[in-house]
């Protein structure tokens, strides 16, 4: 008689819960007539998404002690669940921004994939050690991988597949080969055991942590392990590319920080520094880049990446303070990165074809309501006061200086200056054009009433500044998950 | 609970005006109301103000991020509140403006305005460090709209010069926020605390210095001022500059007592030159927008002089011109504007000769430029003077600058009334172009009358701002 370990089902629930809708959405894609085909898939999607949230809620509130789970592979604490909490609302939203995009008829395997991405992703900050580690990593990437290239009659989208899946590929092969490294110099694969096993200055150790952090830079897409983003992000379907610059980013920033907290606790001089210059080089060369940009969606691509810039400033704090910041300031930059790719949607659907600069002209008059939305996600991104932007890079900047990297501040500052640039050339478009510099592209009409789409954009409007006003609530919880960690 | 209420209630009616799908007149009608309102809470919040009391009145103070020491303080001393009044004043004035000749867009015009109100209003009643900047910043974003969107010809140029001037600064005074609130354990600005580190001193003064501005800062001001809307160029150079004076007050010069003391000459320096060069600028400037907009720059430099004096004749004098400057300043551009409108061009080639057959613009003109040009007896004189005072405190040299200022302040401004008034009728000086028009009168009398009432009584902002710097600095000092 085997012995069958007692398994924590409510920890795995968020994870479940995805994954039971996923199939369901993907049964739908079989069973289901074609006129509700997308109808039910999506409304499974949302409410796979929406229980995993309430989970991930519940176990947040039962979990003040960190215990692992299933033989030390995962962990149940409140990081992972206010991590998965994010994920999980991430989704929902962006089903909402999902549902008016033009598809043949796929409905039913898109939201199929977007529920098992998300489980991967809820699976992957669940982590506690290599193996599951890398396991989550594949899992949301395969479903990316497809995800990008769903939209099978772009040619674009396609090329954008093909690169992400090279690149994604290459970048877990060195994850891979990184961890191979950790556990031929420790003989472990948990984190707190590598962390136990005190392998001192192995040169294995250190260059398998080099590799570990470069394969997770490149889900978090920070420089130079960016290479992929923009072109990736211009090509998929705009409502993936927000569901990836929103979750991808934030799986793969908490991962990095649990990792390199809880695996490498004695090699922090070493991480730190390097933390702090992947934060810099990222800062500059996403502005740098931004700046060149005329079509949106790459643009706010850069943008992201200088956001990796600023979220692993908090990392490179390596305090607790700076995981409170790095996870108070994802609640908001999730929210304004959805937020302004759901914007470009709509324009997109209204003008069918890709966002240019050009393409924004006069937007902001036409659509006073998309107009003020993009206008508040621009101000945001920039850090601007009366957004949830201002504390997170505040939150940001005093873990740095507090940590003694009062240059890590004056360079985060310098990255806000020279990002105004481009935030405001955004709005600066949108409505300050006039005459013939007006010329639309013919669009036939009024667009579409698109209520999900709006729905989504008014809820992220809120987020972005309610976590302004109220910073405090959400920086509790913030502060209550980075406890889960110990520095 | 007041200074609250003073700051809600513009951002409440800029909500208001903004989704309400009102006819233009009404919501410009409705904007200005609310102005109105405004300036009357500010006059039921100044009759509530106990002007023997030093410390922060009217205020609310609420904890907002506890962990970081950040609150919501809000709360008026004796100059906020009289610097909180003119804005009251300049905005209602602007609003109206605005109404009166019935700008575009009038739901996203009106909506900005009110909301820029409530945004100066809470700079200037801000007893949190952070929220001082929060308010600071929330002004810039108005701004940046109402000149991007209504400016001239050249706004695209202006909007630019104008944000990546003031927002360099601004982030270097965040990097110092940061550091000086992480360092006390707290951003409440009704805590004592000093701090004796040069750089985080830098960024503060640097800050104030662009948006004030003070030579070199001063870039952006005469591309923003000529092209804004005139309105808004008025609030700009009455209001928003006096930010800068409110942030040296509250937050420069007593937090920083050794810093402060060994920058002292730089800045003197720095506003002395501000005054000469934008004295000498504001006479050769070709134009109406020209002159107003550099002798804003002479006033600021003005202003610091007396600020840096270091004693209660230079801050006295220094509050009470910041308070004449901001009526005068937007008394002149939106004459200004007024001209402009009848002739199509503030360029002083072509305009000269008004007053005959216009005697009312004339009178208007004339009487507000003897209160700019700082008559005997005028509110500018009197700010001027105990400046004056102040300054030789600190060396004869400053007070012989600024007696420089006032000749040259005279000759810039009768330069400018007689381009308008006299010589031979300019080019574009109609035969047909009225005189001022009841409502443009209706607008302009209360300015000049407020001017007016601090000339003959100016001790009423002089006396009643008191705020004795050394004395909180040594009481600082002893606490900590």
């Amino acid at each position: 008689m085997i012995e069958t370990p007692s398994v924590d089902w409510l920890a795995l629930s968020p994870t479940l819960a995805l994954l039971a809708s996923s199939g369901v959405a993907l049964m739908a894609a079989v069973l289901v007539p074609k006129w509700m085909r997308k109808s039910v898939a999506a409304v499974f999607a949302f409410a796979g998404f929406v229980v995993a949230a309430v989970f991930a809620g519940i176990v947040f509130d039962r979990s003040a002690e960190p215990e692992t789970l299933l033989s030390e592979s995962m962990i149940r604490d409140q990081l992972a669940a206010f991590t998965q909490l994010l994920l999980a609302v991430i989704g929902a939203v962006v089903v909402f921004v999902s549902w008016a995009e033009r598809r043949r008829d796929e409905h039913g395997e898109y939201y199929a994939l977007l529920t098992a991405a998300g489980a991967g992703m809820v699976f992957f900050v669940g982590a506690e050690n290599l193996m599951t580690l890398f396991l989550g990593l594949e899992w949301f990437s395969l479903c990316l991988y497809i995800l990008v290239a769903f939209d099978s009659d772009r040619a674009t989208s396609l090329e954008a597949g093909l690169k992400y899946l090279i690149v994604g590929g290459f970048g877990s092969a060195v994850l891979l080969f990184g961890s191979a490294l950790v556990y031929g110099a420790t003989g472990e694969l948990g984190f707190s055991a590598i962390a136990a096993a005190e392998a001192g200055d192995d040169p294995f150790l250190v260059t398998g942590l080099a590799m570990l952090l470069a394969g997770l830079a490149f889900k978090v897409s920070a420089a130079p392990f960016h290479m992929w983003t923009p072109d990736v992000y211009q090509g998929s379907p705009t409502s993936v590319t927000a569901f990836m610059s929103a979750a991808t980013k934030t799986a793969a920033l908490v991962v990095t920080l649990r990792v390199l907290v809880t695996a490498f606790p004695d090699e922090s001089e070493i991480w730190t520094i390097a933390v702090a210059v992947l934060a810099c080089v990222s800062l500059a060369w996403g502005n740098l880049a931004a700046l060149a940009q005329s079509d949106v969606k790459r643009l706010l691509a850069y943008s992201s990446i200088s956001h990796a810039g600023f979220l692993l400033i908090a990392i490179a704090a390596g305090t607790e303070r700076g995981a409170e910041a790095l996870l108070f300031y994802l609640v908001p930059y999730s929210a304004m990165s959805i937020g302004a790719f759901a914007v470009v949607a709509a324009r997109e659907r209204e003008l069918r074809q890709q966002v240019r600069l050009e393409s924004l002209a006069g937007f902001g008059w036409e659509r006073p309501f998309y107009g003020i939305a993009l206008w508040t996600f621009m101000l945001g991104m920039a850090g601007f006061p009366l957004t949830g932007g201002f504390f997170g890079k505040l939150f940001v900047f005093s873990a740095a200086y507090e940590a003694g990297d009062w240059w890590l501040v004056l360079v985060g500052v310098a990255a806000t200056a020279l990002s105004l640039a481009y935030y405001l050339n955004v709005v600066r478009w949108m409505y300050m054009r006039t005459g013939p510099e007006l010329r639309l592209a013919p669009a036939g009409g009024s667009p579409p009433r698109d209520f999900a789409l709006g729905t989504a954009v008014v809820a992220l409007v809120v987020v972005t500044i309610g976590s302004f006003f109220a910073a405090q609530p959400i920086l509790d919880y913030a502060t209550d998950a980075a406890s889960s960690l110990s520095f | 609970m007041l200074a609250t209420t003073l700051i809600l209630l513009p951002i409440a009616g800029a909500l208001v005006v903004a989704l309400l799908p009102l006819p233009r007149l009404t919501t410009a009608g409705l904007a200005f109301l609310i102005a109105l309102a405004e300036v009357g809470l500010w006059i039921v919040a100044v009759s509530d103000f106990d002007f023997d009391d030093q410390s922060a009145q009217l205020g609310t103070s609420r904890e907002w991020v506890e962990s970081l020491g950040i609150s919501y303080s809000v709360g008026f001393y004796g100059f906020s509140i009289w610097l909180a009044g003119v804005t009251v004043i300049v905005m209602a004035a602007a609003i109206g403006y605005a109404t009166w000749i019935g700008r575009d867009r009038p739901r996203a015009y009106h909506a900005l305005m009110l909301f820029l109100t409530g945004a100066v209003v809470a700079t200037f009643a801000a007893q949190d460090l952070l929220f001082f900047y929060v308010a600071f910043e929330a002004m810039l974003i108005p701004l940046y709209v109402l000149v991007g969107v209504w400016g001239g010809d050249r706004r695209s140029a202006a909007t630019l010069t104008f944000v990546v001037y003031t927002m360099a600064g601004s982030l270097l005074m965040l990097a110092s926020v940061v550091a000086y609130g992480v360092t006390q354990g707290t951003f409440s600005l009704l805590e004592p605390g000093t701090s004796d580190n040069i750089w985080i001193f830098l960024g503060f003064a640097i800050a104030f210095a662009v948006k004030a501005p003070l030579f070199p800062f001063h870039g952006w001001l005469p591309l923003t001022y000529r092209e804004a809307p005139v309105e808004v160029a008025a609030v700009l150079s009455g209001i928003v500059s006096k930010t800068a004076v409110y942030g040296f007050l509250v937050i420069v010069l007593p937090r920083f007592p050794e810093p402060v003391e060994d920058f002292t000459g730089v800045v003197m320096v720095l506003s002395a030159a501000s005054l000469v060069y934008g004295s000498l600028l504001a006479f050769r400037a070709p134009d109406l927008r020209g002159i107003v907009a550099y002798s804003s720059l002479a006033q600021m430099g003005l202003i610091t002089i007396g600020l840096f004096a270091l004693n209660d004749f230079g801050l006295a004098g220094a509050v009470l011109q910041s308070v004449g400057h901001a009526l005068v300043s937007a008394t002149m551009f939106l004459l200004v504007g007024m001209v402009e409108r009848r002739c199509g061009t503030g360029d002083l080639d072509g305009l000269g000769g008004m007053a005959r057959g216009r005697p009312v613009l004339a009178t208007i003109l004339l009487v507000a430029g003897m209160v700019a040009l700082a008559v005997p007896g005028s509110v500018t004189f009197a700010g001027e003077f105990l400046i004056m005072v102040g300054a030789y405190e600190n060396g004869w040299g400053y007070a012989a600058v600024v007696a420089l200022g006032i000749v040259l302040a005279a000759m810039y401004v009768l330069r400018l009334i007689s381009a308008v008034l006299h010589v031979r009728p300019g080019p574009a000086v109609r035969e047909e172009a009225l005189d001022l028009r009841p409502g443009e009168l209706a607008l302009i009398l209360p300015l000049v009358a407020c001017l007016l009432a601090l000339s003959v009584w100016p001790a009423l902002v002089s006396e009643s701002s008191f705020f004795d710097v050394e004395a909180a600095a040594t009481t600082s000092q002893e606490s900590s």
